[in-house]
C-alpha cells in the first residue's frame, strides 16, 4: 500500500512540476506548484514523519503559495510571452541539467549505502518524540530561528515601504479604495 | 487497542478528501446538465449592478495586502514552532533537569518574535488608514 | 486486521458522516433564517412544510434547476475549480473530528472517521488551505467586486489564522498531545470543572478562538468580504446556481466544524458536564449519550454564531485588520506565556 501510494503522489509531485514549468499563466503554474507541495506532503508522511507532513502543508501549501497568489493578484501578472529563448540555455542548458541528473543518478546508485536509506513504511515518528530532540538537542538551532524570523520582518518592512514618501503619496491612498 | 498499524489511520483520511472533490465536481456537473442556459450577452458581462462594464477588473492593489500576506508567512512558521514545544513541555523538567528551563527557551524564543510585532506596530505597518505609516 | 473490511467500515463511516453533515448544513441555514427571524420580530420561512422544515429542500432543488451561467470575462478553470475547492476543504477537516466515546466496532473507531495523533494540525492545514477557494474564485471572476471581495477576504482569513493557531496552544500545553481524543479526555475527569474552558483556565485562549474563528469562516461582525452594502456579495458575485450554493454550503460546513473543534478543545467535546455523577446506565446508553453531550455542545455553538449575527453590527476593515493584528495577536501570545508558568508552577509531569 505504501508503495502505491508513494507512486501515485511522486508521479504528481512530477507531473506538478512539469506543469509548472510548461504553464504560461503564472497562476497555473503557482497551482502546480501546491500541488508540488501538498503531494511532498503525503510523501513525508509514508516515510513516516506525521508532523513534518502537516507544517508542510501548513507552511508551504498555506502560507508561502498564498503569498504567490497574492503577488499575482495583486500584480495582475498576465500570461507571459513566450520567448525561444536564448541560445546559450539551448547549447549549455539542455546539456547541463542531463550532466546533473547522470551524476545524482550515478551517486545514488553506486553510493546508496553510505548515504542512508528512508524507509517506507508504518513507523511513524511521533511529535514528542520529534520536540524531545528538538527542544533539547537542536536548542541553539532553533532559538537562531527567531532571529531569523525577526530579520525577515525587518527585511520585509524595509521592501515595502517606499522611499520618497512625499511624491508617492497621492498615488498609494488611491489605489485600494 | 488498535488492532491495525497506526498508518492506517490516514488512509481514511485521503479517501475524505477524494470525496469531498468528488461530491464537489458531481455538483458543479449536475447543476450544469440540470440547469437551464438562456444566456445573453448581457448576462454573461460581468456584474456592475446594471451599468456596463468599465475597463478590466485586475488592477493594482494596496501593498498592504502583500504586507500581511508576507508577516503571516514569518508568524505562521513561529506558530507552528510553538506546537511541538507545548506538545513536550511538561516534560521538560525532567528532560532537561531543570524546571522552568523549558519556559524560558520559550520566553527567548518569543521575545525575538515579540520584537518584529512591536516593530511592525510602530511602522505603522498594520495600520490601514494611517497615512503616516510607512507604506 | 483485514484491511478491505478497516476501507470498507471507512468508506461507510464517510458515507454517513457526509450524508449528515450536508443535511445539518441545509438545517443550520433554515436554524439561522429562523432565529434572525425571530430576532428581528418576524417569522422566518414558515410555508414549505411544518413550520418551513421543508425549506432547505425547496432551496435545494430551486439552486439545482438555476440557469448555470459561466460569464465571458472569467477565466474558465479556475472559476471551475474554486468552488470544489471550497467545498472540498470545508469537507475535509470533519474527519478527524471525534463525534463519541472511543467505542470500537471491530477494531475501527465508530464515532471518528480518522484518528490520527496530529488531528489539531490537520485542522489548521486543511483551514490555510481553505483561503485558495476565496482568493481564486474572486480572482478568475474578473469583477472589481468579487476581487475586491477576495482580497479582503484571504487577508482576512490569513491574519486570523495566527491568533486561532496560538490560542490553540494553551490547550495542547495542559494535555501534551495534538491528538483530539487526548485531549478531550483530559477534560473529562470532573465534569465542566475540569473543561478547558474553567479547569483549564483557558477561558482568554476560549474568546480569542472563538473570535477569530467567526473571522475565519466570514461571518458578522467579520463578514466584509460579503459585504453586501459595499460589495454587491464579495468574491461569489459571479457564481450563480449550484456553484453559488457550494460557496454558501462550505461557509456553512466550516461554521459546524469550526463549533465541534470550540467543543472539542474548550467544552470538552463529547464528555457529560456532570462528570462521573451518575451511575452507567448500560453500554448501549453510556455509548448514545456522549454523541448527544457532543451535538448539545455543537448546537450551542451554531446557536451564538447565529445569536451573534443577529445582534452584532459589521466591523470597518481598518477596524478588523487592526483587530486582528494589535488585539488578538499579542493576547494570544500572553494567555501562552501566562499558562506555561502556571502550568510550569503547578503541574510539571
Amino acid at each position: 500500500m505504501h508503495l502505491v501510494l508513494f507512486f501515485i503522489f511522486g508521479g504528481f509531485c512530477v507531473a506538478g512540476a512539469l506543469n509548472l514549468l510548461l504553464q504560461r499563466h503564472p497562476i497555473n503554474s503557482a497551482l502546480s506548484l501546491i500541488v508540488v507541495m501538498t503531494s511532498l506532503a503525503v510523501l513525508y508522511l509514508l516515510l513516516g514523519a506525521e508532523f513534518l507532513a502537516a507544517v508542510q502543508v501548513i507552511v508551504y501549501s498555506g502560507a508561502i503559495m498564498v503569498l504567490f497568489t497574492f503577488v499575482i493578484m495583486l500584480l495582475n501578472a498576465q500570461r507571459e510571452e513566450r520567448t525561444h529563448g536564448s541560445r546559450a540555455a539551448y547549447i549549455l542548458g539542455f546539456p547541463g541539467a542531463a550532466a546533473l541528473f547522470a551524476l545524482l543518478t550515478f551517486i545514488f546508485i553506486s553510493n546508496g549505502k553510505s548515504l542512508g536509506f528512508a524507509v517506507l513504511g508504518p513507523d511513524m515518528v511521533s511529535t514528542s518524540q520529534l520536540s524531545s530532540v528538538l527542544f533539547r538537542d537542536l536548542l541553539l538551532p532553533f532559538e537562531v530561528t527567531s532571529v531569523l524570523i525577526l530579520i525577515a520582518i525587518l527585511g520585509a518592512v524595509a521592501l515595502a515601504r517606499h522611499h520618497e514618501p512625499h511624491k508617492d503619496e497621492s498615488k498609494t491612498q488611491g489605489k485600494e479604495r | 487497542m488498535q488492532s491495525h498499524p497506526y498508518t492506517w489511520n490516514y488512509l481514511p483520511l485521503l479517501i475524505q478528501v477524494v470525496v469531498a472533490a468528488g461530491l464537489g465536481l458531481a455538483i458543479v456537473g449536475l447543476s450544469w446538465l440540470i440547469g437551464r442556459g438562456r444566456a445573453s450577452k448581457a448576462k454573461l458581462d460581468a456584474y456592475e449592478c446594471g451599468v456596463p462594464v468599465e475597463g478590466d477588473a485586475r488592477g493594482r492593489f494596496s501593498v498592504r495586502f502583500y504586507m500581511v500576506a508576507m508577516l503571516f508567512i514569518l508568524f505562521d512558521v513561529e506558530a507552528v514552532f510553538m506546537l511541538p514545544w507545548a506538545v513536550i513541555y511538561r516534560h521538560l523538567p525532567v528532560l532537561t533537569g531543570s524546571r522552568m528551563f523549558g519556559f524560558w527557551e520559550m520566553v527567548v524564543y518569543l521575545g525575538f518574535v515579540v520584537v518584529g510585532i512591536f516593530y511592525v506596530w510602530k511602522k505603522g505597518i498594520l495600520d490601514w488608514t494611517n497615512d503616516r505609516g510607512d507604506l | 486486521m483485514n484491511f478491505w473490511w478497516f476501507l470498507l467500515l471507512s468508506i461507510i463511516k464517510i458515507a454517513v458522516v457526509l450524508v449528515i453533515l450536508l443535511t445539518a448544513v441545509a438545517y443550520t441555514v433554515l436554524l439561522e433564517r429562523k432565529v434572525v427571524g425571530r430576532i428581528q420580530n418576524r417569522w422566518g420561512p414558515s410555508r414549505v412544510g411544518p413550520f418551513g422544515l421543508l425549506q432547505p429542500l425547496a432551496d435545494g432543488l430551486k439552486l439545482f434547476l438555476k440557469e448555470d451561467l459561466l460569464p465571458t470575462a472569467v477565466y474558465k478553470p479556475l472559476y471551475i475549480l474554486a468552488p470544489v475547492i471550497a467545498l472540498a476543504c470545508a469537507l475535509t477537516s470533519i474527519a478527524v473530528v471525534p463525534f463519541g466515546a472511543d467505542i470500537k466496532f471491530k477494531g475501527v473507531d465508530l464515532f471518528q472517521i480518522a484518528n490520527v495523533n496530529i488531528g489539531l494540525l490537520v485542522i489548521l492545514a486543511v483551514t490555510s488551505v481553505g483561503v485558495y477557494g476565496i482568493a481564486l474564485s474572486g480572482w478568475s471572476s474578473n469583477n472589481k467586486y468579487s476581487l475586491l471581495g477576495a482580497l479582503r477576504s484571504s487577508a482576512q482569513l490569513v491574519s486570523y489564522e495566527l491568533a486561532l493557531g496560538l490560542s490553540l496552544v494553551g490547550v495542547v500545553l495542559r494535555a501534551g498531545s495534538l491528538n483530539l481524543r487526548t485531549i478531550v479526555d483530559v477534560q473529562a475527569t470532573h465534569g465542566a470543572l475540569s473543561w478547558n474552558i474553567f479547569g483549564g483556565f483557558q477561558i482568554v485562549a476560549f474568546f480569542v478562538y472563538l473570535t477569530a474563528a467567526y473571522a475565519e469562516t466570514n461571518r458578522t461582525p467579520f463578514d466584509l468580504p460579503e459585504a453586501e452594502s459595499e460589495l454587491t456579495a464579495g468574491y461569489h458575485t459571479e457564481y450563480s446556481s449550484m456553484k453559488f450554493a457550494m460557496f454558501f454550503m462550505s461557509e456553512y460546513a466550516n461554521m459546524i466544524t469550526v463549533s465541534c473543534v470550540a467543543t472539542l478543545l474548550f467544552l470538552g467535546g463529547w464528555s457529560s458536564p456532570f462528570g462521573h455523577l451518575f451511575p452507567s446506565f448500560g453500554p448501549v446508553i453510556d455509548a448514545i449519550l456522549p454523541v448527544f453531550w457532543f451535538v448539545a455542545k455543537v448546537f450551542f455553538f451554531l446557536f451564538v454564531y447565529i445569536w451573534v449575527r443577529g445582534t452584532l453590527p459589521r466591523f470597518r476593515y481598518d477596524q478588523l485588520m487592526g483587530f486582528g493584528w494589535k488585539v488578538l495577536l499579542p493576547v494570544a501570545i500572553a494567555n501562552i506565556v501566562v499558562t506555561s508558568l502556571w502550568l510550569g508552577f503547578t503541574r510539571p509531569l
